[in-house]
């Protein structure tokens, strides 16, 4: 559970080299894997019924809708 | 009132009446995961809209102290599920223990963010409170980098009024844990508390990398 600990200290020291826009993609990809352990193993999520595993999915599921759907809603806008 | 743990009419099991608090709490997390979504979403346009501007705000917040923060709240998402294991397996003292600890954590990140904040006032960063972004006044730059300060202020701080009501749960967890009312049998609340607590931190485990670490060099 402690190495998530250090995966900041990773995050903070590898981006120092990272250019081209991947340092977010790196960034993001740390803190979904540490999110990911605290949901299945703080929260217990790995040990829940099927149903509450389901809602879990849903709403990280439905989250992604949003942001894409209002993404793309944007960037597919002409320039103004 | 679940006072004593006792099975409720509607319920078949006590497994089943445990599971459904669970999942009542799960389904308000659902809710927060939106609530939060939309800041996340803001922050998303506005960040590829204007790169340069976020890259060059997100420099003057003190990276260290966002870190040290990042450490403290997962420590003290530890220190809570410690608290639930103590729930479980009926050791009474330790629950306690572990609860104050969570606490006290949680309570440092709080005072951390306080020292944060208040170095933002000192430099004039944050929006409509005397803003200036640089050397010298610059209304375009100000404008544009006030953006990224309206999402910092807003995402922490509703961050912030997360903890704080997270605080005040713990410190009725750790009055009932002291008077002995948790047992293996029921410790509905340590757990779902437990919950909500591990939620708060995950969105600040999202909201460091996106607000601390935009190309840092």
């Amino acid at each position: 559970m402690i190495c998530t600990v250090l995966t900041v200290v990773a995050a903070e020291l590898d981006l120092n080299q990272y250019f081209h826009g991947l340092n977010i993609i790196v960034a993001l990809t740390i803190a979904v894997f540490k999110a990911s352990l605290v949901v299945l193993f703080f929260m217990h999520a790995k040990y829940s019924p099927k149903r509450t595993q389901l809602v879990i999915i849903a709403s990280i599921f439905w989250l992604a809708v949003m942001l894409f759907m209002t993404m793309s809603d944007y960037i597919t806008r002409p320039w103004s | 009132m679940h006072r004593t743990g006792e099975l409720f009419g509607q319920y078949k099991t006590m497994e089943q009446q445990r599971e459904t608090a669970s999942l009542g709490m799960w389904i308000f997390l659902s809710t927060e995961v939106l609530f939060f979504g939309g800041l996340f979403m803001t922050y998303t346009l506005n960040r590829s809209t204007y790169p340069d501007i976020f890259s060059a705000a997100s420099k003057t917040i003190t990276l260290w102290l966002g870190a040290v923060n990042t450490v403290v709240l997962i420590g003290s998402s530890l220190t809570m599920a410690m608290a639930v294991w103590a729930s479980q397996a009926g050791k009474k003292k330790l629950l306690t223990v572990f609860l104050i600890a969570t606490l006290v954590l949680g309570t440092v990140f709080l005072g951390i963010k306080a020292v944060e904040y208040h170095e933002k006032y000192v430099e004039h960063h944050i929006p409509g409170w005397n803003y200036q972004f640089g050397e010298h006044p610059d209304a375009s730059i100000d404008a544009h980098t006030q953006l990224f300060f309206s999402l910092y202020f807003g995402m922490t701080g509703l961050h912030a009024l997360h903890m704080i009501v997270g605080a005040g749960l713990l410190l009725w967890l750790i009055k009932e844990s002291l008077r002995g009312r948790f047992t293996p049998e029921y410790n509905t609340p340590v757990e779902n508390i437990g919950l909500y607590w591990h939620f708060v931190d995950i969105v600040w485990i999202f909201l460091f990398p996106l607000l601390y670490l935009i190309d840092r060099h």
